[in-house]
């Protein structure tokens, strides 16, 4: 009803206010860096290649199609190394987080000055860092194998566990823990009776997921050399194999699919 | 007290994880059984171990010592090329991971469209970002351009997925209110849904680009470019000091990420 | 015997909590600590076992002064002192003998804790307590799948597991219903009667604790306003803790709560009578 509203002479739009325009200057400045950044990161792309990968991918395909399933045989093995780096990564991993978690949380911390920020670097540079790199520089240190994987997986979780656990931590029931003290416990009886059994479902949950993140990143250590199917993987793309990684693939595939079904059925069992 | 002097009774602490005697027995048993397996079958070159700790020593050593100086123009190209692919990718995969969040929600599409949204969720989201980047190396050739490609793939399994869940779990009443008043479907996002899964999506987007730096500089270890690529260089030329220098790089501009999305987040909420 | 002299308790805010509190309680004897919200009660119970620290003045328990004990000792001092909490403070996910047991931390070895192996004679008494306190049946269910009142009992059950020689209570019945709230009162006061045991009661609910205790001390902003037996709680003297109006109010609904009640008393009992009568 055009007339009515003529004839009260009000209308109403929408408030445009700083807020607002701060958005659209965020939205603005969002474009702006896009375009500069797309220019800086292809300075060097060769437009060539890239109108040439549809013909590339089409020869991909028929390269790694029939997959060679005779190569599966060769693939047990890894695949049970695979296995092996997750588990014992993990495990290595959440033994070490748990002191590393106690120290970095506030209420649980034996020195704020010292320790918590020691702990609090740790965790920081744990997770900045990705398995894969770690095993980069692992392979070097140690040399290639199984090992290096481990520990590399290690390193990785100590970060990922400690950071949520160390909420946990900081998030636990205080009237409890005063309870507990005030019965006259020892620091490690209130650790045991009043801290450990408000974080322990937690943890539990926190380690199985990273467990299942674990089997995922171990898959591919191999490309740097730290054992497991990834070497598979590596050795079948330096020959072009692709029908072997296609094999490849598609059992990562349904490791992973596996073992994130065992860790939800686990995770639900906990909670 | 009641003073009665009857024989004390006993009293065992109930089991705290699992209930069942039986499968208490077969989760251990068979935990231990595994462990002692995986230990049997761990090959571990001991002799090379401990040659490997002098190494070790000056890799520690390297990290002490950054050397930021000697290869400054390849750190500086690997980072520039890190942070300019995360900046693209995360933009691509966010604005690509919106209709396909809207597609993957229950609540809005159509069965066949939420169907194929959610298998393309899957296939993305299945696989690890080396691996497609496996596959984009070898279709688009080396370089950030196929580093890029990667990183907005990741993105979109990643984003669409939270977004499409959190579409689902919208408060129905907010869209039931916009769509009685006979509003059309965009209607219905644009007044019903989008308030409330804006916040949030701003925040995954953060938190995304966040993940999508970190990635970045991984994904140079087969060839998409970035400071992962750099890395890779120096580890292979034992060139320590250098490799130090880009890790202390990557913590810092990490750290500088996460603090400066939590701000960012806290300030859009 | 608890003697507290000239208690004193600055926060580092600069908020004086306590300003010289002293007074005496004598063995068997259930004092009630009332006093507007702010007016250091909690503070007060807390700082006789030492959670939060005096800044000056002693706490005597029995002739050793509390306030100077560090390390072992102060947690050799702290199991002789059982405390009930506002929120029972149970540890949740731990079973009900468990949190009983938890009274005795105190008094065993790490390892015995740690393995749950507790002395025959402490598992005995956990029992005989929580026969006591009407939870027998409730051994081995986790704390959280307790009801309020239940919980409180297994608070109760937990101190009195301490062997005590003093008990502080800090508000038992906040988080309780009006008659589950007399229940539990009534406990805590048989209790103490039972093994003589003196008890400092925190209670913001005045009625309540004129029913209950022998002794009632009055706390305004850090300073004892008024201390002597319940019958000598008058008008001043309340005013003189809680101020003009508040505790006109407070009064009020609570002679409200009470004649509620009393009206379901007598309408249950009208109906059970009527029933009676069909019969």
């Amino acid at each position: 009803m055009p007339a009515g509203s003529t004839l009260s002479g009000r209308t109403w739009r929408k408030h445009t206010t700083a807020g607002e325009w701060a958005v659209w200057l965020g939205w603005f400045a969002a474009g702006v860096v896009f375009v500069l950044s797309w220019r800086v990161m292809n300075e060097n792309t060769i437009w060539a290649f890239v109108q040439d990968a549809p013909r590339q991918a089409g020869d991909l395909l028929s390269r790694s199609w029939p997959p060679r399933l005779s190569y599966l045989n060769k693939l047990w093995a890894p695949l049970w190394d695979t296995l092996n780096i997750a588990t014992l990564g993990t495990v290595i991993g959440t033994v070490l987080a748990v002191p590393t978690a106690f120290f970095a949380a506030r209420n649980t911390t034996p020195s704020a000055l010292i320790l918590r920020p020691i702990a609090l670097f740790i965790i920081v540079a744990s997770r900045s860092i990705n398995s894969l790199i770690w095993a980069l520089l692992l392979v070097a240190i140690l040399g290639p194998g199984l090992l290096a994987g481990i520990i590399a997986i290690a390193l990785r979780s100590i970060g990922f566990v400690g950071k949520l656990l160390y909420e946990a931590i900081e998030e636990i029931d205080e009237s409890q823990v005063e309870a507990v003290r005030a019965t006259g416990a020892g620091g490690w009886q209130v650790i045991d009776y009043g801290i450990i059994p408000q974080v322990l479902p937690t943890f539990a949950g926190i380690t199985v997921f990273r467990w299942d993140i674990n089997i995922r990143e171990s898959t591919i250590l191999g490309l740097v050399g730290a054992g497991g199917i990834g070497l598979q993987l590596q050795s079948s793309l330096n020959v072009l194999a692709w029908s072997q990684v296609t094999v490849i693939f598609a059992l990562i595939l349904l490791t992973v699919i596996l073992s994130e079904w065992v860790s939800s059925k686990v995770r639900r069992a906990i909670i | 007290m009641t003073g009665v002097a009857a024989a004390p009774r006993q009293w065992r602490r109930p089991p705290v994880l699992i209930q069942s005697r039986l499968w208490r027995w077969i989760i251990y048993g068979g935990a231990l059984i595994y462990f002692l397996a995986a230990f049997g079958t761990l090959e571990i070159n001991w002799q090379r171990v401990y040659e490997g700790l002098d190494r070790g020593a000056r890799f520690a050593q390297g990290f002490l010592l950054p050397d930021f100086v000697t290869r400054a123009n390849d750190i500086w190209r690997g980072m520039v090329e890190s942070v300019t692919m995360t900046v693209c990718s995360t933009i691509v995969g966010v604005l690509i991971s919106i209709p396909i969040g809207l597609g993957a929600a229950r609540n809005l599409a159509p069965a066949p469209v939420y169907l194929l949204c959610r298998s393309i969720i899957a296939v993305s989201r299945a696989f690890q970002e080396i691996v497609i980047a496996i596959l984009f190396v070898a279709m688009f050739g080396f370089g950030p351009f196929a580093g890029f490609l990667t990183l907005s793939f990741a993105t979109i399994g990643f984003l669409s997925k939270l977004l499409a869940d959190d579409i689902e779990e919208i408060d129905e009443s907010q869209a039931e209110a916009t769509r009685a008043t006979g509003a059309t479907w965009w209607q219905i996002v644009n007044y019903g849904i989008q308030p409330q899964v804006m916040p949030r999506l701003v925040g995954l987007s953060l938190y995304r680009l966040d993940i999508n730096f970190r990635e970045s500089a991984v994904i140079g270890i087969v060839g998409a470019g970035g400071i992962g690529a750099t890395l890779n260089t120096s580890m292979q030329r034992y060139d320590y000091n250098t490799a130090g220098a880009i890790l202390i790089l990557i913590i810092i501009l990490v750290m500088l990420a996460e603090y400066g999305s939590s701000h960012i987040r806290k300030w859009v909420q | 015997m608890l003697t507290i002299e000239k208690l004193e308790k600055r926060y580092r805010t600069g908020d004086r909590a306590l300003n010289g509190v002293s007074f005496t309680v004598d063995r068997g004897q259930v004092v009630g600590l009332i006093g507007p919200s702010g007016a250091g009660k909690s503070t007060l119970i807390r700082c006789i076992n030492r959670l939060v620290e005096p800044t000056a003045g002693k706490v005597l328990l029995n002739g050793t002064d509390l306030t100077t004990l560090n390390g072992t000792a102060l947690r050799k001092m702290r199991r002789r002192i059982g405390m009930i909490f506002q929120e029972y403070a149970l540890v949740e996910r731990l079973t009900v003998m468990e949190n009983v047991l938890s009274g005795r931390l105190g008094y065993v070895p790490f390892w015995r804790s740690f393995f749950r192996r507790f002395p025959a004679a402490d598992v005995e008494k956990a029992f005989a307590l929580l026969d006591r306190v009407g939870l027998s049946d409730h051994v081995d269910k986790r704390a959280d799948a307790l009801s309020g009142g239940q919980r409180q009992r297994v608070g109760i059950a937990r101190a009195l597991e301490q062997d005590p020689e003093l008990l502080l209570v800090d508000e038992p019945t906040a988080s309780l219903d009006p008659k589950t709230s007399r229940q539990i009162m009534r406990l805590i006061c048989e209790v103490c009667r039972e093994r003589s045991l003196p008890a400092i009661i925190n209670i913001h609910d005045v009625t309540l604790a004129q029913m209950f205790v022998d002794r009632i001390v009055g706390l305004q902003a850090g300073q004892v306003v008024f201390d002597g037996p319940p019958d000598a709680l008058d008008e001043k003297a309340l005013t003189a803790i809680y101020g003009e109006e508040d505790w006109h109010a407070m009064r009020k609904e609570k002679e409200d709560e009470a004649r509620d009640d009393e009206e379901a008393a007598a309408f249950e009992q009208a109906r059970e009578e009527r029933m009676a009568g069909l019969v």
